[in-house]
C-alpha cells in the first residue's frame, strides 16, 4: 500500500508529462470492460483506452453478416443463475441482473448489434472509466526499481499524449485481418469489406479462401444465388461438434457442407494458399494457378503465356474460372504498438496470431503485462473457451484475483469449511459452477486441506496451468495436500476426425467413470503441491501432472451430478480414502452410541453432534434407516434382555429373526474397518 | 484278532493326522484284477477282502463297478483289499457260475465268507465302507432295535466302560460310515451301540428329536454307580463326521477337571488344542473342597464346550486381584488370560457359551463375507452405507406436507422479510441429504407452530437460488436463520430436531435479556408466568439483577443474552428497587437468580465475571442439572465438561431410593470430579446398544457404570450384589481409583477409517494404458530427465499414440451391461459389439 502511495506521489510530480494510473487497460471490448468491472469493484485506480467512440468496436463491424454464433439460451428449466451462465455465452460477469444478455436479445443466435448495445450499457450502467477516441499507438517501458514490476508502462496515444501505468492489461483482441501474399492477391476481396448483399453475387462463381466460421458464414449468405462456391484451405474442416471447440465450424454455418456432400456443385478443397497464384483474364475472370508456374515463366509473355494447371492436368479441380475470390482468413493480434523492449512475441505454429503468454495470462516477455480476452487464447487454443466471451469473462476474473494478491495483499477469495462439507462443496460446484464448465480443463477449483484434515479451504476457478505457484499466486497455504476439481471430456473423444456419435459412447456405470466421454468432473488429489518441474513434464494429454489419486464423476446426460448412489457415493469414497477418514453422515442417535463406545468419533459426529448440532432426524427417516439396516432400533429388543416368559418364545424368536438382518450391516457400520 | 486290530488302529490314527498329506497312489491301481484261482489262493488268514465276480462283459453292473473301484482306496486304509475276479467264460463254479452271483459282492476274512452284499446296497463309497465295516465290526458295534436292548447294554456297562450311542436314520449313509470308522478306532475303548430306530432317541431325553438327522451321544457309564439311574449323557452338537466324532470322543476322554499349579498362560490342555476355551476356577487351600465341587459342576455343564481346570492360588504367584475367582483362556494365540469376578456358576457358563456363540457367528459371517468378496469383488462399494442419505432417498417418493412453509426466491426474499415480524428461513439444497432430513423436521415444526402469531416459516432452496444464499452468508447446508423485521438475524445453532427448533423459535420471540420493569414482573418472571408467551414452555429462568451503578456487568449480561438468545430465557432488572429483590434472595447485585423449571426454588449467584464470553460459559454451566437424565439431545452438553460419567442405566424411571442416593452423591464433594447421571432405557433405547457394547450380555437393570471417556476409556460396572447407596458407591470409586477393580470393557480407540475402498481409477487407467507416461519421475528425483519439447506443434506426438491407446481402452471398456447409460439409449438392447474403433 505504501508503494501505491509512493507511486501516487511520483506520478503527481511528473503529472505534466504523464497521466498516471495503477492499471491501464487497452481496449473497451468485452474483456477490457470485464477487467474494468472487477477493478472498479475492488476500488482500484484504472483507466480503459478505447480508440473508437464506443465500446465493442469490433462487434460494430463483425461478424459482417451480423449473426453471433454464441448462444443466448434463455430457458434451461432452472432458476440457478450461476448454472444458467453455463448456457449464456454473451453476458459479462456482474452483480447486476439487468446486465444479462437475454434482456438485450431474444434470439438464440443474437444479432451483433445487440452485443454493441449490451457493451455500451455495461460500460455506462456500471460507470466504468473508459477514455474513448484514444488509440494507443506506442507502448514502452520505463525502468524504475520502485515500480510494482520494476518498470512502468509508458503509453502514447495518437495525439502524443503520454500515460504511465504500473500494470498493463492488454484487451485489444485480435483485429488485424490475416492476409496472404501471393501473385494475384490484389484481386482478392477481404471479408472485412466484401459485400454482404447476396444480390451482388447472383450468377457468379466464387472462391473463398479460408475454412473458419467467417468463411462459412460468407458462403452461407450467398449460397442460394451463386453458380457455385469453392472453398480452399490448407487444413481439413474441423467441426465444432466433433472437436468440442466452439471456435471450429459451428453447425449453424455449415450449409456449404450439405450442398457439397449432396453434389450441388459447391465444394471444399485442401491446398496451401502460399502456393497459390491468381491471374485475371481479359474478361475479368479469375484463374487459379500455382506460384511455381509463375516463377518459371518468361517475363516477356502476356497473360496467355502463363501456364495453368489444367494445361498439364486436364481434370484439375479448380480449372473453372471464378468471378470473385474472397479472403476469410481470420485475424491476428496487433503486435505493432509494442516497443521491442516489451518482447511481445508471437506464438509458435497455429498460435502465431496470439502473443506468447504464461498460463497466468502474464506476458512471457514483460512482467506486469497481462493479456486478456481473445488475445489470451494461446493458453487454451482449440481446447477450451478462453478466446470467447463465455470463457474469458472467467479468466479475466482470475487475472484480477492474481493481481489483487500480488499488488494489494488481498489473497485469493476462499471459504473455509469443516471437513464434513467436503463432498457437498464439490457436488455444489460441479453442478452449478459456470467457470469450471465453460473453461473446462483450464480453470480449476482448488481445495486446500488444513493440517490434520479437519477443515479445508475452497478456492474457485484458479488457472490450473500455474498450479505449482499456487501459494505465491494466491497467498493461501496448502499444508495438508489438495484436491483439484476440473471438468474434462474423454481423453480420446474430441477431434476433427472423430466419430462422436458411435454406439455406446456414453458410460453409465460409476465404476467405469474414468472412461466417460462427455464433459464430466474430474478430481485430482495431491499430497503436496506439484512442483514446476512436474508441471513441465506432464503428459500433453493431461491437464495436470500425475496425481496421488484421481476420481471421475461419471458423465451425466443431464449434467446433473446429484445422484446419491452414482455420483455422490463414489465421490465420498474417493475423498474418504484420500483423507483416510469416514465422511458419512450419522443421525444423533448413532453419534450418541459412538460417544459412549468409542474414544474417537467420525467427523460428522465430532463437528455436528458434539457441538450440539446433531441431526436428530424425524421418526420416519429413522425408521427408513432401520429398514435399510443402517441403524439399529433398540426399542424392538426391549424385552429380549430380561428373560421373557417361555410361552412367548416363538414370537420372540420371530422378532429375533426379523431383527437379525439389520444387525449385520450395523456391525459393519460400527466397526468401520478397512479390512 | 485283537493284535490285528491294534495294527488297524495305529494305521488309522496315522491316517487321521496325515489324511490330507497322503499322496494319491497315482497310477498304481488299487483294484486288483485276478482270476478265480489266483484270488482264492491269495487269501490270507485274518485279512479281509471284498470281491466281486464278473465275466468281462457285464454292462448292467457298470455304475456299481465304478463305485466299488472308488471305494478301494478307502477300504485299503482299513486293510481290506478289493478284488475284481474275472471269471473265465466256461467257469460255472459257485461264484462265477450263477447269473445271480454276479450281482453281488462278497466279503471274505481269510477264506471265510462273512457276508454277501447285493449290489444295490452298495450304491456309493459311503455305503460300501459303512457296510463292509459294519459286517467286520459285528462284535464291536451292537445294533439295537428296542429300548430294552439298549438299557440292557447300558446296565452291563455301568462301572466298566463308557458307551457311544449313535442313531442314524439309515444304514449306508455318510453318517453311518463315520460312526463305523470311529468304531474301528475306538471300538476297544468304548462300547458302540447303533440304531436306526428313532424311538430310541426319544428316550434319551431329547423331546422332539429330529429323526432325519443322525445323533451321537456319549454315555458316561464308567463312572455310573447307581444302577437304577441311566448313565449321564453328553450329546455331540456337531454334524456326524469322522473328525467331529473323533474330537468329541477325545474331549469325553479328557479328565473332567484338570488340576494345575502353574501360570495359566503356560497351561495347555486337549481343549485348547482342539480350539476350545479353558476355564480356570481359582481356588485356595481353605475353600479347596468347595471349589473342587464347583469345578466339577461347571465341567459337567461345559462338557464338550470348554475345559475346566482347578488352579490353586497358593501354589502359583499370580499378580491379579484377590477378588478374581475365574479365569478364561481362549485358544486364540496372543490373547491374554482374562481374570474375572463372577458371582455364580451360571455366569461362567454364559461366559463360555456366549463367547462360542459369538465366535461361531463371526466365523460364519467372515466366511460369508469372504464368499461375497470372492463373488462380487468390490461391488458393495456401490451400496449406500450412509444412514442419512439412504433414509432420505427411501423417503423421497413421499410428498412432504410443505403447504405451511413459504417458498422464497431471489425475487421474493427481501420483500417477504420486511412483511413479517419474525421470519424463520431454512436454507437448504434439494440434493443434499442432511438438509432434506432437516426439512422433514422443519415440516413438523411448522405443524407445532401453526397459528402462532408473528412467526412465519419459509425456505430457500440454494440449488435454485444460490445468489440469496451467498448474500446471506450461507456456506453450509442446512442453515436456519431467524430474521426480525428489518433488524437483525439470528443463526440457529442447536440440534436439528423438531422440539429443539420449535423451542428455539418460541424462545427467541422474547428479547434476550428481557427488561423487566417492576418487581412484580420480575417475580412473575421467576415463577415462569411472565412473559405469557413462554408460560407453556418449561424452562429455567435466569434473572440478572443489577443496581444501576453496575453498568459494565449489565452490558456483559446483555451481550451474553444476545449470544444465548433462543436457548435460554434471560431477564434483567435494574430499577431503583433492585436491592429489594436481591435482599429477598440474599444476593448482592450484580447477581443472577436462577429458577429451575419444575423445582420452584430460586438460586442466587453473584456475578463476578465481567466479560460476556465468561458469562455465557457460566450460564451454560449453571443450566446443567446436578443429576441429569442423559438423553441423545443433551449428552454433548455433559460431555463438554470432560469428566468421567457415573451413569445409572435404568429400565424406566429410577427408583426413589437410588435417585436419592445418587443425588446425595452428586451434590457431595465428588461433584467436581465426575458427572453423576442416569439414563432411561425406555426413553433412550439406544442405551441398550451402549450396554451391549460394554457387556456381552445385557446385565440386570438398573446397572451403575463408571465410564472414563477421556483418560483410558475404561468402563467399570458397580457390583450388582451391592445396593446403590452413596457409601457403597464412594468406597467402590475408591477401589477404582486404587486400581483394585477390573474394567468390564475399554472404549475402542480405533480411528474412523474409510468404510470401503474407492474405485482406483488411477490404477485402471494405467493398466489400460500402460505406455501412457502418467508417471512423473520421483518427486525429488535427481536423475536428469530429457526435456520434452514445450509444445509439439500440430499435436503430432499425440496422434501417433492414439491408435494403440484406443484399442487398449476398448478392452477395458464398460462391460456393456449398463442400462443406466446416460446417452440417448433409452432402453437399448445391448449389442455385444465392440466399442467404436477409429480406423
Amino acid at each position: 500500500l505504501g508503494l501505491t502511495l509512493y507511486a501516487g506521489q511520483l506520478c503527481a510530480v511528473s503529472a505534466a508529462d504523464f497521466l498516471y494510473h495503477d492499471y491501464c487497460v487497452i481496449g473497451a471490448g468485452p474483456s477490457g470492460l470485464q477487467a474494468a468491472y472487477f477493478l472498479q469493484r475492488a476500488g482500484r485506480d484504472y483507466i480503459i483506452f478505447e480508440r473508437s467512440h464506443a465500446p465493442g468496436s469490433f462487434f460494430a463491424l463483425y461478424p459482417r453478416h451480423r449473426k453471433l454464433i454464441s448462444i443466448n439460451k434463455r430457458y434451461t428449466g432452472k432458476s440457478n443463475s450461476e448454472f444458467n451462465l453455463r448456457h449464456d455465452w454473451n453476458s459479462l460477469l456482474s452483480h447486476d441482473r439487468k446486465l444479462l444478455f437475454q434482456r438485450y436479445s431474444h434470439d438464440f443466435f443474437p444479432d451483433a448489434d445487440a452485443m454493441v448495445r449490451y457493451l455500451e450499457d455495461f460500460a455506462s450502467l456500471l460507470k466504468l472509466r473508459v477514455q474513448y477516441n484514444t488509440a494507443i499507438v506506442h507502448v514502452m517501458l520505463e525502468k524504475d526499481r520502485q515500480a510494482w514490476n520494476g518498470h512502468y508502462f509508458l503509453l502514447t496515444d495518437q495525439d502524443r499524449q503520454n500515460y504511465k501505468c504500473s500494470s498493463l492489461l492488454v484487451a485489444t483482441g485480435t483485429w488485424v485481418p490475416n492476409v496472404v501474399n501471393f501473385p494475384g492477391s490484389e484481386y482478392v476481396e477481404g471479408y472485412e469489406t466484401v459485400s454482404i448483399n447476396p444480390e451482388d453475387f447472383a450468377g457468379q462463381t466464387v472462391l473463398i479462401l479460408g475454412r473458419g466460421n467467417s468463411a462459412f458464414e460468407t458462403a452461407e449468405n450467398i449460397l442460394g444465388v451463386t453458380n457455385f462456391i469453392h472453398m480452399v484451405s490448407r487444413s481439413r474442416v474441423r467441426l465444432s461438434w466433433a472437436t468440442h471447440y466452439v471456435g471450429d465450424l459451428r453447425a449453424i454455418n455449415n450449409g456449404l457442407l450439405d450442398t457439397y456432400q449432396l453434389k450441388s456443385l459447391d465444394g471444399l478443397l485442401e491446398g496451401d494458399l502460399e502456393d497459390l497464384a491468381i491471374i485475371k483474364d481479359k474478361k475479368g475472370k479469375l484463374h487459379i494457378t500455382l506460384r511455381f508456374y509463375l516463377e518459371n515463366r518468361n517475363t516477356s509473355g502476356g497473360i496467355d503465356s502463363i501456364t495453368l494447371p489444367q494445361d498439364e492436368l486436364d481434370n484439375f479441380a479448380t480449372r473453372a474460372p471464378y468471378d470473385r475470390v474472397i479472403r476469410c482468413l481470420g485475424w491476428k493480434f496487433d503486435f505493432s504498438i509494442y516497443n521491442r523492449s516489451l518482447r511481445m512475441m508471437p506464438g509458435k505454429g497455429n498460435k502465431k496470431k496470439y502473443p506468447q503468454i504464461k498460463p497466468s495470462y502474464e506476458s512471457r516477455g514483460t512482467r506486469g503485462l497481462f493479456v486478456l480476452g481473445t488475445a489470451s487464447h494461446s493458453v487454451d487454443f482449440r481446447k477450451s473457451a478462453g478466446g470467447f466471451i463465455h470463457g474469458f469473462r472467467y479468466t479475466t476474473r482470475a487475472v484480477h484475483r492474481l493481481l489483487e494478491n500480488r499488488h494489494h495483499g488481498v489473497p485469493w477469495p476462499s471459504t473455509v469449511y469443516p471437513i464434513t462439507q467436503l463432498t457437498n462443496s464439490i457436488i455444489k460446484r460441479v453442478n452449478e459452477a459456470s467457470g469450471l464448465y465453460q473453461m473446462f480443463s483450464v480453470l480449476a477449483d482448488i481445495i486446500l486441506l488444513r493440517e490434520n484434515a479437519t477443515a479445508f479451504e475452497y478456492l474457485e476457478e484458479y488457472p490450473v496451468g500455474v498450479l505449482a505457484e499456487l501459494e505465491m499466486q494466491t497467498g493461501r497455504k496448502a499444508p495438508g495436500g489438495l484436491f483439484v476439481i476440473i471438468m474434462e471430456y474423454g481423453r480420446n473423444f474430441s477431434g476433427a476426425d472423430k466419430d462422436v456419435f458411435y454406439y455406446n459412447r456414453a458410460v453409465g456405470e460409476a465404476q467405469h467413470a474414468w472412461q466417460s466421454n462427455f464433459l464430466h468432473p474430474v478430481i485430482y488429489f495431491y499430497k503436496q503441491l506439484p512442483t514446476e518441474r512436474e508441471m513441465r513434464l506432464q503428459h500433453p494429454d493431461w491437464p495436470l501432472p500425475r496425481p496421488d489419486a484421481v476420481h471421475h464423476i461419471v458423465e451425466d446426460f443431464l449434467t446433473d451430478w446429484t445422484a446419491p448412489n452414482a455420483h455422490i457415493l463414489p465421490l465420498r469414497r474417493f475423498l474418504e480414502n484420500c483423507l483416510s477418514t469416514d465422511l458419512r453422515n450419522f443421525f444423533a442417535e448413532s453419534c450418541f452410541l459412538f460417544a459412549f463406545t468409542h474414544r474417537k468419533l467420525p467427523p460428522f459426529c465430532r463437528q455436528g453432534y458434539m457441538r450440539l448440532q446433531g441431526l436428530l432426524g424425524s421418526e420416519g427417516l429413522r425408521r427408513h434407516a432401520v429398514e435399510a439396516g443402517l441403524l439399529e432400533d433398540y426399542t424392538l429388543t426391549d424385552f429380549l434382555g430380561d428373560g421373557t416368559p417361555d410361552n412367548h418364545k416363538g414370537s420372540q424368536d420371530q422378532l429375533l429373526r426379523d431383527h437379525v438382518i439389520p444387525v449385520r450391516p450395523l456391525q459393519h457400520l460400527v466397526n468401520a474397518k478397512d479390512e | 484278532m485283537s493284535a490285528q486290530k491294534d495294527r488297524w488302529v495305529s494305521s488309522f490314527s496315522f491316517l487321521l493326522f496325515c489324511a490330507s498329506s497322503i499322496p494319491m497312489w497315482g497310477s498304481a491301481r488299487l483294484l486288483q484284477e485276478l482270476s478265480p484261482q489266483e484270488y482264492f489262493s491269495s487269501l490270507q488268514a485274518g485279512r479281509a477282502s471284498l470281491a466281486y465276480f464278473s465275466h468281462n462283459v457285464s454292462p448292467g453292473a457298470q455304475p456299481f463297478l465304478e463305485q466299488i473301484e472308488n471305494s478301494a482306496e478307502a477300504l485299503q486304509d482299513y486293510g481290506i483289499s478289493v478284488v475284481k475276479v474275472i471269471c473265465p467264460k466256461e467257469d460255472v463254479s459257485r461264484y462265477c457260475g450263477k447269473e445271480n452271483a454276479l450281482r453281488k459282492a462278497y466279503l471274505f476274512r481269510g477264506n471265510m465268507l462273512i457276508r454277501e452284499f447285493p449290489t444295490d446296497a452298495l450304491f456309493d463309497v459311503n455305503s460300501i465302507v459303512a457296510n463292509v465295516l459294519f459286517a467286520l465290526l459285528f462284535n464291536e458295534v451292537k445294533y439295537v432295535e428296542t429300548l430294552a436292548d439298549l438299557q440292557n447294554i447300558e446296565n452291563t456297562l455301568k462301572g466298566r466302560l463308557n458307551m457311544v450311542f449313535a442313531y442314524v436314520p439309515a444304514i449306508g449313509t455318510a453318517e453311518h460310515r463315520a460312526v463305523m470308522e470311529a468304531a474301528f478306532v475306538y471300538g476297544t475303548v468304548h462300547q458302540f451301540v447303533l440304531t436306526t430306530e428313532a424311538t430310541l432317541l426319544k428316550d434319551t431325553g431329547d423331546d422332539e428329536p429330529d429323526v432325519s438327522s443322525a445323533r451321537l451321544l456319549f454315555c458316561h457309564c464308567q463312572w455310573a454307580t447307581d444302577l437304577a439311574q441311566p448313565c449321564r449323557r453328553t450329546a455331540m452338537g456337531q454334524a456326524l463326521t469322522m473328525l467331529n466324532i473323533h474330537r468329541h470322543l477325545k474331549l469325553m476322554g479328557a479328565p473332567l477337571v484338570t488340576e494345575v499349579a502353574e501360570d495359566p498362560e503356560k497351561v495347555s490342555t486337549v481343549h485348547l488344542q482342539l480350539g476350545l476355551p479353558l476355564v480356570f476356577i481359582l481356588s485356595q487351600k481353605e475353600t479347596y473342597e468347595a471349589d473342587r465341587r464347583t469345578a466339577e459342576f461347571v465341567a459337567w455343564q461345559l462338557l464338550g464346550k470348554a475345559g475346566v481346570a482347578l488352579l490353586s492360588r497358593d501354589l502359583v504367584d499370580l499378580n491379579i486381584l484377590l477378588r478374581s475367582n475365574v479365569a478364561l483362556k481362549t485358544p486364540d494365540e496372543g490373547v491374554p488370560v482374562k481374570y474375572l469376578v463372577l458371582e455364580d456358576t451360571d455366569e461362567v457358563i454364559t461366559l463360555v457359551e456366549d463367547k462360542s456363540k459369538v465366535k461361531q457367528i463371526q466365523e460364519e459371517e467372515e466366511e460369508e463375507e469372504e464368499e461375497d468378496e470372492d463373488v462380487k469383488e468390490n461391488n458393495n462399494q456401490d451400496i449406500q452405507d450412509d444412514q442419512v442419505v439412504e433414509a432420505v432417498s427411501r423417503d423421497k417418493k413421499r410428498e412432504l406436507p410443505l403447504e405451511q412453509i413459504l417458498v422464497l426466491t431471489e425475487e421474493t426474499f427481501h420483500s417477504a422479510l420486511m412483511e413479517t415480524a419474525r421470519m424463520v428461513v431454512l436454507f437448504y439444497a434439494s440434493w443434499e441429504a442432511v438438509s432434506l432430513a432437516v426439512l422433514r423436521s422443519y415440516t413438523e415444526v411448522a405443524d407445532h407452530l401453526e397459528g402462532t402469531h408473528g412467526v412465519l416459516l419459509s425456505r430457500v432452496n440454494c440449488w435454485d437460488w444460490p445468489g440469496v444464499c451467498t448474500e446471506e452468508n450461507v456456506t453450509q447446508f442446512p442453515t436456519i436463520k431467524i430474521y426480525e423485521k428489518g433488524e437483525r438475524s439470528v443463526m440457529y445453532n442447536g440440534m436439528w430436531g423438531t422440539e429443539e427448533l420449535t423451542s428455539f423459535i418460541m424462545l427467541s420471540r422474547v428479547p434476550c435479556p428481557l427488561k423487566l420493569a417492576t418487581i412484580d414482573e420480575a417475580e412473575g418472571y421467576l415463577r415462569g408466568e411472565f412473559p405469557s408467551e413462554l408460560s407453556s414452555y418449561h424452562h429455567t429462568s435466569l434473572l440478572g439483577v443489577f443496581s444501576t451503578a453496575t453498568s459494565e456487568a449489565r452490558e456483559a449480561f446483555e451481550e451474553a443474552g444476545s449470544i444465548l438468545s433462543g436457548h435460554v430465557t434471560m431477564g434483567m432488572y435494574f430499577e431503583d428497587d433492585a436491592l429489594t429483590l436481591s435482599r429477598k434472595y440474599a444476593v448482592s447485585p450484580p447477581a443472577l437468580l436462577l429458577a429451575r423449571s419444575g423445582g420452584r426454588s430460586v438460586e442466587g449467584i453473584t456475578l463476578s465475571k465481567q466479560n460476556a464470553q465468561d458469562m455465557v460459559q457460566m450460564i451454560r454451566y449453571e443450566l446443567l442439572d446436578i443429576f441429569p437424565e442423559i438423553t441423545v439431545q443433551n449428552l454433548p452438553r455433559y460431555l463438554q465438561l470432560r469428566k468421567p460419567f457415573l451413569i445409572l442405566f435404568s429400565d424406566g424411571d429410577i427408583g426413589q431410593v437410588e435417585s436419592k442416593e445418587m443425588l446425595k452423591l452428586a451434590k457431595g464433594r465428588a461433584q467436581q470430579e465426575f458427572v453423576a447421571c442416569w439414563l432411561n432405557l425406555k426413553k433412550t433405547p439406544v442405551g441398550r446398544g451402549v450396554l451391549k457394547a460394554y457387556f456381552a450380555t445385557m446385565p440386570s437393570l438398573p446397572v451403575l457404570i463408571w465410564v472414563n471417556f477421556h483418560a483410558g476409556g475404561q468402563v467399570f460396572k458397580f457390583p450388582s450384589e451391592q445396593s446403590i447407596t452413596e457409601l457403597n458407591i464412594l468406597s467402590w470409586l475408591e477401589k477404582l481409583k486404587s486400581g483394585l477393580e477390573v474394567p468390564s470393557s475399554t472404549l475402542s480407540e480405533e480411528d474412523w477409517k474409510p468404510p470401503l475402498p474407492a474405485y482406483d481409477f488411477l490404477q485402471m487407467m494405467e493398466t489400460a494404458v500402460p505406455e501412457l507416461p502418467l508417471h512423473t519421475p520421483q518427486r525429488h528425483g535427481d536423475t536428469p530427465v530429457a526435456q520434452r519439447p514445450p509444445e509439439s506443434p500440430g499435436g503430432i506426438t499425440t496422434t501417433q499414440e492414439e491408435p494403440s491407446r484406443e484399442t487398449k481402452a476398448e478392452k477395458m471398456g464398460p462391460s456393456g451391461t449398463d442400462l443406466r447409460g446416460t446417452a440417448p439409449r433409452l432402453a437399448a438392447r445391448e449389442k455385444q459389439g465392440k466399442r467404436h474403433s477409429e480406423l
